[in-house]
């Protein structure tokens, strides 16, 4: 038996998904941009997407920018938010992906912009009255706080965060990679100006994401060549991929409800077996439902000879899990995340992340294993 | 059975091969994990898939696998080819050498680089679309790192030297890159001896999916670095983060290996069948081939057919996919600043239609396509005032037109 609990690094996809892909791979190849009827019709199948996206959100269609993904979305932002709109101040957290925190780095590195880091609480909990102070100080700031932290599933309060960024004339976007197809997401209710998402997340295909831009707001492109998308993103459209990710978005807001209750039910499950057979172990980051992401449970593993060897020994026995994000660098530096909440270096931190397809089966399978692991 | 309508737009976008979306299928359906997924089978699935796929590319360019790097398309490589280049070696010097008649995501980042500080030589190919070493040569400064000239035209189809500049590029110690979106899979290139230091290029221009492209970065003689425009995870050894497109570059890498199996043959094919089509058109009065007649891609055929406009030829023939103009740039009613930019005058550059053939292109449908486009020359031309002007002798040059 192998069981999946790694969906925050990426989903399965649906099956209606990939039938949607393939018959676009197969049937209408062309290029978006060509004036005729092969082309035209591929215009229409995208802008087709664009308008469902639009809708789920309800945002209108022209506040809907398809990219490559997560990373280039946040990246047009930060980098856009700095050059386009003058923004002089950029507030963050520690907790934010790297898509964010390295791309605001090199605007402060740079000099293009000034970073300042709220404070945060050992939950990973954003100090709201620091943002304040923050935002206060620093008037007309591009505020960048994730919806929900893809390693430890702390959730943030959008719509107080906004009402922030307004009261000091700050722009206001949200990573909301993590929860986007997870949580009923409505841009004109948060109020917010920029924010992003990534298909593979829930259920979609990867190499495909958007960008929300409110229409108040005019970027000009980071990738330059060609006008697409209306002239911020040039480049020819991914056509497959943005089919099968406005699918998959359209499945998940149509199962919200009963996917939440059903995946809420099967994190509970887990903490309670946890706390039950192995009490050693603690939960990283808020774990209460309504303060944190339902498909991510951080775990602190105490110190024990297995250590570094633990997610290898989870593997052998067949439990797909997580130090935390899916890192590139092949080096094991440790979690930015786990270290900016304090978790103690010589404990472990593991990440088990649930989608749809997760049974309770496999979370008794996982916490039967993590057991038997830990006590050898 | 001919089926309509008749794609011969092959140079904007590419129908995938069968073989290329049965090989993406397993990495949608089952083998779905994340290739930066260090910890399990998933991962290790997903980054093996990817590890085969950069090994296929590099096999059909001649490259180390190492000196892959995925991107979301061949726009996108321009981008980090050009902004790259600049941002790494600027304290080197800040000048770039490029030619008027690239690809929009050169030439605009070019623009984006002048207001950055970087001074940009655009130069003027001749009229069949070819830069000459010479030309180039007159070009470089001192301050010149970069060379940046593509290996064949989207609109023409013409083939640069792209050896002699990548050779003249190296004796300066000046980068040189090349847009080869349109040669790579369809000529052979080998970024050896060509000596290329950066190539872009596109899947979707070969049978594989629309989304993912790839640079070539070479590491040795001399080992190239570009400063990363997309930032996050490190993915793609740091220049390029993002969580990688795996069923799209499972799809590229299978392009590119039935490209490396077929291209001697395909292009053999193609040539004649293009070489049939144009015969037959430019035997219709007043058409002219645009672009290099000997030094070009097999599978593309540009023809100017005067005192008509390529739009209403292209409705003329609806039945038949082509490009008036390139297909890259968004719908204007400008004429192509490609043909503009060789020196036709508008009129003619107006008037031109690129046919472009590709692996599923069949001689009956080629046969058709002469036979239709004939047919609507001729009609057009009958409804035609100028047409009628024409024929009765008077120079359309000499008349004074008014606004309109
Ligand atoms: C919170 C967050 N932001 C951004 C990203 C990056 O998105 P993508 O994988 O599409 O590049 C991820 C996932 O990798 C994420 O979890
Ligand atoms: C020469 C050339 N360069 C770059 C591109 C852009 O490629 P992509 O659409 O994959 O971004 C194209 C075609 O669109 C092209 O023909």
């Amino acid at each position: 038996m192998r069981v999946y609990l790694d969906n925050a690094a990426t989903t399965p996809l649906d099956q209606e998904v990939v039938t949607a892909m393939t018959d676009v791979l197969s049937n209408y190849y062309g290029n978006p941009s060509a004036q005729h009827a092969i082309g035209r019709t591929a215009k229409g199948i995208l802008e087709i997407a664009r308008r469902n996206v639009a809708e789920l959100i309800n945002a209108k269609s022209s506040e809907i920018f398809f990219t490559s993904g997560g990373t280039e979305a946040d990246n047009i932002v930060i980098r856009s938010a700095v050059t386009d709109l003058g923004v002089k101040n950029i507030i963050t957290s520690p907790t934010e992906h790297h898509a964010v925190l390295h791309t605001a780095e090199e605007m402060n590195e740079k000099g293009m912009a000034v970073l300042h880091f709220v404070n945060i609480n050992e939950k990973g909990e954003i100090d709201l009255e620091n943002l304040e102070f923050l935002a206060s100080k620093y008037p007309e700031s591009l505020i960048s706080i994730m919806h929900a932290n893809n390693e430890i599933g702390t959730l943030s309060n959008l719509k107080t965060i906004s009402a922030i960024a307004k009261k000091y004339h700050c722009i206001f976007h949200s990573d909301t990679v993590q929860t986007m197809g997870h949580y009923k997401i409505d841009v004109e209710e948060l109020g917010i100006d920029f924010l992003v998402c990534s298909a593979h997340k829930f259920n979609g295909p990867k190499g495909t994401g958007f960008l929300y831009i409110k229409n108040i707001h005019k970027l000009k492109p980071m990738i330059t060549g060609g006008g697409q998308e209306k002239n911020l993103r040039a480049g020819t459209e991914n056509l497959h991929g943005i089919v099968g990710l406005a699918k998959a978005l359209e499945i998940s807001n149509k199962i919200l409800d009963e996917k939440r209750k059903k995946i809420q039910s099967l994190k509970n499950l887990m903490i309670n077996l946890i706390k039950e057979k192995i009490p050693q172990i603690g939960f990283n980051g808020l774990i209460t439902e309504n303060e944190s992401l339902y498909t991510v449970l951080n775990v602190s593993v105490p110190p024990s000879p297995i250590g570094d060897m633990l997610l290898f020994k989870l593997d052998i026995e067949g439990v797909c899990a997580s130090g935390g994000s899916a890192c590139s660098s092949g080096s094991n530096k440790g979690s930015h995340v786990l270290a900016a909440i304090k978790h103690p270096e010589d404990r472990t931190g593991l990440r088990f992340s649930f989608g749809k397809f997760t049974t309770e089966k496999d979370i008794r399978f996982a916490v039967d294993k993590l057991q038997k692991i830990l006590s050898e | 059975m001919l089926k309509l309508p008749i794609y011969l737009d092959n140079n904007a976008t590419t129908k995938p091969d069968p073989q290329v979306v049965e090989a993406m299928l397993p990495y949608f359906t089952e083998f779905y994990g994340n290739a930066a997924s260090r910890n399990h089978s998933f991962g290790w699935k997903a980054e093996e898939a990817v590890d085969y796929a950069r090994q296929q590319v590099a096999d059909l360019i001649n490259a180390n696998s190492k000196e892959i790097i995925f991107t979301s398309g061949a726009t996108e490589s321009n981008n980090l080819a050009i902004k790259g280049v600049f941002e790494m070696y600027r304290e080197k010097g800040n000048h770039i050498i490029t030619v008027n008649i690239e690809h929009k995501a050169v030439l605009d980042t070019c623009r984006h680089l002048e207001k950055m500080g970087a001074e940009v030589t655009y130069l003027k190919p001749s009229i069949d679309g070819l830069v000459s070493i010479e030309q180039i040569k007159n070009a470089i400064k001192p301050e010149t790192i970069l060379i940046t000239v593509m290996y064949a035209n989207n609109e023409i189809g013409c083939i640069n030297p792209i050896k002699e500049i990548g050779e003249l590029a190296h004796q300066n110690n000046i980068l040189f890159h090349t847009d080869a979106t349109q040669a790579i899979g369809k000529i052979p290139v080998d970024v050896i001896a060509d000596n290329i230091d950066l190539a872009s290029f596109s899947g979707h221009k070969i049978y594989g999916p629309k989304g993912i492209g790839a640079l070539y970065v070479r590491r040795k003689n001399p080992r190239v670095k570009v400063t990363s425009q997309i930032d996050g995870g490190g993915h793609e050894r740091g220049m390029r983060s993002g969580t990688l497109n795996v069923t799209g570059i499972v799809g590229l890498g299978k392009a590119c290996e039935i490209a490396g199996k077929q291209m001697a043959e395909e292009s053999q094919r193609l040539s004649k069948l293009r070489d049939k089509l144009e015969a037959e058109l430019l035997k219709l009065e007043e058409t002219y081939l645009n672009g290099s007649i000997t030094k070009r891609l097999p599978h593309v055929s540009n023809i100017s057919f005067k005192y008509i406009e390529g739009e209403g030829l292209m409705m003329g023939v609806k039945d038949i996919a082509v490009s008036s103009g390139s297909a890259c740039t968004s719908a204007s009613l400008e004429p192509s600043y490609v043909l503009k930019n060789l020196g036709l005058d508008d009129e003619l550059a107006h008037s031109s239609l690129r046919f472009g053939l590709g692996r599923f292109t069949t001689e009956e449908e080629i046969d058709y396509t002469i036979e239709h486009v004939k047919t609507a020359v001729t009609k057009l031309r009958e409804m035609s005032p100028l047409w009628e002007m024409f024929k009765e002798g008077i120079d359309l040059k000499t008349v004074e037109w008014t606004e309109h």
